[in-house]
């Protein structure tokens, strides 16, 4: 039922919404990853990241997809709760650093396990638009106990433009999003951040 | 529905013919070899099958369905215009203005109300962005905002919204119908393009304007302009209230769009 629900939802709403009113450049298509257990790395500005992101996979393989958001935002009013769950099939996670690390990592693992595909935000916040802020260390340490795990960085452009934080109004705009090869996880936070953030800086310069 | 006049039935009839020889003619090449040009070539008449196939479907169908399919190419062109020019971000505001500005005008088109299509932009819009501009209230870069927007719905909404006000005209010319004026200008637009890259790549030599288009010469600006005026001369009369004379002429108004493709 809740996959029914969520390819609906793909179906008819997001999906029209991401490539006919916004319009999508994307570059190397061919490097998204397509089998699970994998992360999605991406920068974020705008809710409809994770939708764009969510848009280039098939109808038939979006249930695999888990956006991982924060509890403390998504999970406040019953509707809104409902509506990332059934209709986005998000994995809530706890910013508020009370929970421990077992605790706030053990439903990853378990979707990990089951061959889905995670998509990340490491900088933890949509942020000021179209800016890069600093990335958080929950990435390394999820993938500090499956080095197999590839990591997909994406960067998407524009969206910040379209809908960025604190607004409502959508106002079209052609956006872009790359992906890049994937990262094999490196031995320490820093240096995966810091080659996230290569990748994010590259691509930001480039428009 | 589907109820279209006899020349522009074939002229569109023409235009599909012309097409399938050049389909024909890729498959003869494509067996024979030479891969790199063929790509180019493939992607092309791909896009052209799909163009014609769209353009037609929403022509033929209704009046209804071709002027929406003429709004929302100005929303597309809009759409890119807004995402490529350096713009502030807290334009955004009045950029979803300039996007509300499309219906508005296509409804002029609709209700054939041409005191108020003539106007709407060049006039109202024209006020209306900057106060749009006035309530965000960021001051620095105000003007250079303004004229980008009013600059960008001209060319996007304004302009465009004229193909499809062609067929809402006072129909003169019985055989070519309300849409042989539009056939009429897309196909002498297409024409141009074609020819010019056609006598181009054959005779080309002396450059024209390197810097905006490298591959454009005079010789294929020549060769487009012969074909085009006259082709449209002897066309213009089958699917426009255009005689021969202002046929000839009337094509190459087309000329100015080819600076642009």
């Amino acid at each position: 039922m809740q996959r029914f629900v969520k390819v609906l939802f793909f179906a008819l709403i997001v999906k029209p919404v991401v490539f006919v009113i916004l319009g999508l450049n994307i570059r190397h298509r061919e490097k998204l990853p397509t089998k699970g257990p994998a992360v999605i790395a991406a920068n974020h500005n705008s809710h409809l990241d994770t939708l764009v992101i969510m848009s280039l996979y098939s109808l038939s393989h979006i249930h695999r997809i888990r956006p991982v958001a924060a509890s403390d935002y998504f999970m406040k009013s019953r509707f809104i709760a409902w509506f990332a769950t059934s209709c986005i099939g998000i994995i809530p996670f706890d910013r508020s650093g009370s929970a421990g690390q077992r605790e706030l990592f053990n439903p990853l693992h378990d979707a990990l396990d089951k061959g889905d595909i995670l998509i990340l935000f490491p900088e933890g916040s949509r942020g000021k638009p179209e800016e890069l802020g600093r990335l958080k260390k929950g990435l390394y340490y999820l993938l500090k106990e499956r080095i197999d795990t590839p990591v997909a960085p994406i960067h998407l452009e524009g969206l910040g433009n379209a809908l960025p934080r604190g607004e409502a109004l959508l106002v079209p705009f052609t956006c872009s999003i790359t992906i890049g090869d994937p990262i094999i996880t490196l031995d320490s936070s820093r240096q995966l951040n810091s080659e996230l953030e290569v990748f994010f800086r590259t691509h930001q310069d480039e428009e | 529905m589907f109820d279209i006049a006899r020349n522009s039935l074939y002229a569109m009839a023409g235009i599909v013919t012309l097409l399938l020889i050049a389909t024909l003619i890729y498959l003869y090449k494509s067996g024979v070899g030479g891969q790199k040009e063929l790509t180019e070539l493939k992607l092309r008449i791909e896009s052209w099958w799909w163009m014609i196939a769209i353009v037609f479907v929403a022509l033929g169908f209704s009046q209804v369905s071709a002027i929406v399919l003429f709004a929302f190419l100005s929303y597309l062109a809009l759409k890119e215009f807004v995402s490529i020019v350096p713009i502030r971000h807290v334009d955004r505001r009045a950029i979803f203005w300039a996007y509300l500005a499309i219906p508005f005008q296509y409804y002029w088109v609709y209700i054939g109300w041409y005191g108020m299509f003539i106007i709407f932009i060049p006039v109202f819009l024209f006020l209306l962005i900057p106060v749009r501009l006035m309530l965000i209230g960021e001051t620095e870069g105000f003007i250079r905002s303004s004229g980008i927007l009013h600059w960008a719905a001209m060319l996007t909404v304004f302009g465009i919204s004229h193909i499809a006000y062609l067929l809402v005209l006072p129909v003169h010319n019985e055989l070519g119908g309300a849409i042989g004026p539009v056939l009429f200008l897309l196909f002498m637009t297409e024409l141009n393009d074609v020819s010019q890259y056609v006598f181009g790549k054959m005779f080309g030599r002396h450059k024209i304007l390197p810097k905006v288009s490298p591959n454009k010469t005079w010789e294929g600006f020549l060769g487009g302009f012969l074909t085009v005026t006259l082709i449209s001369g002897l066309v213009a009369p089958l699917l426009t209230p255009l005689d021969l004379y202002y046929g000839f002429v009337g094509g190459d108004d087309h000329l100015t769009w080819w600076i642009f493709w």
